[in-house]
């Protein structure tokens, strides 16, 4: 201790072993609510598919600049690594949409009761993968 | 014994009268983010499911596609939805959690100039794709 204020900020565990208090809950303190996963995903997936505009800005002008230029874009999304960042961008896309709409509807006044809380954020969960799975087994169908 | 008249808010008059609070511009950049983000639910199904129509396709493919009236102008609107709302978000991101005054100013401009800049380049590629 160098500062009398930690007098007060450090104690001894139930081991006797002197520790310093928590300062305030924190989130390794917290148990995992489903919404607070959800809060924090929508922001993740926000912050995703900004860098993923990239990808279509790659494709967009690839396209309008020459046939080699078009052909390196579809060749490296249709490799294993351009396939898996298009199953991540797509499935951050489907959760950031129906997370958006659950913030949509919260927006308008709805939404907010705590069974519906819960309700939202598994039906976002749910439609987020019976989504991603859809559009790649309609996508590889059509392929 | 009626009670003293007394402030209940410390806004001044002038201050609710314009609606503007200490950003200066009001709930304008909260609307922006709603407002874009009901625009990409309907322009972000077309989206994909033109991406369904395109899988494998070649260059020719895309200038055909693209040169439907439809097509070309709801890319164009998806492009500019798409980077409002990107920007306007990835600004609330940098705003919560870089504390430091001209880095939080200085990244923010990077995103704003970077996202105008792509979305430039998205648009002039489609025009040049499909007019």
């Amino acid at each position: 201790m160098r500062d009398v204020r930690d007098a007060l900020m450090v104690a001894r565990n139930s081991d006797d072993k002197l520790i310093r208090r928590p300062i305030s809950p924190h989130l390794q303190v917290y148990r995992w609510p489903i919404s607070m996963a959800l809060s924090i995903g929508h922001r993740v997936t926000g912050v995703g598919l900004s860098i993923g505009a990239l990808l279509l800005t790659w494709w967009l002008v690839a396209a309008a600049v020459s046939d080699e230029a078009f052909d390196s874009v579809q060749w490296f999304l249709g490799s294993p690594i351009g396939l898996l960042l298009l199953f991540g961008w797509s499935a951050a896309l489907f959760f950031h949409f129906f997370a958006g709409i659950r913030h949509l509807a919260w927006d308008a006044g709805y939404g907010f009761e705590k069974p519906w809380y819960d309700r939202s954020a598994w039906a976002v969960v749910i439609a987020t993968v019976v989504a991603t799975l859809l559009l790649w087994l309609v996508g590889f169908a059509m392929w | 014994m009626a009670k003293p008249p007394q402030i209940d808010i410390m806004r001044s008059p002038l201050g609710r009268a314009r609606g503007l609070g200490a950003a200066k511009a009001g709930a304008t950049h909260w609307w922006v983010q709603r407002l874009t983000s009901l625009a990409l639910v309907p322009l972000t199904l077309w989206f994909l499911g033109g991406m369904l129509h395109m899988l494998g396709g070649t260059r020719d493919d895309m200038v055909y596609w693209l040169s439907g009236p439809v097509p070309i102008v709801l890319m164009i609107a998806l492009v500019i939805a798409t980077f409002h709302h990107l920007q306007a978000g990835l600004q609330v991101v940098i705003e919560d959690y870089v504390h430091h005054d001209w880095l939080r100013i200085g990244s923010i401009l990077a995103v704003k100039a970077l996202s105008l800049l792509l979305a430039l380049a998205c648009i002039v590629s489609v025009l040049r794709l499909g007019l």
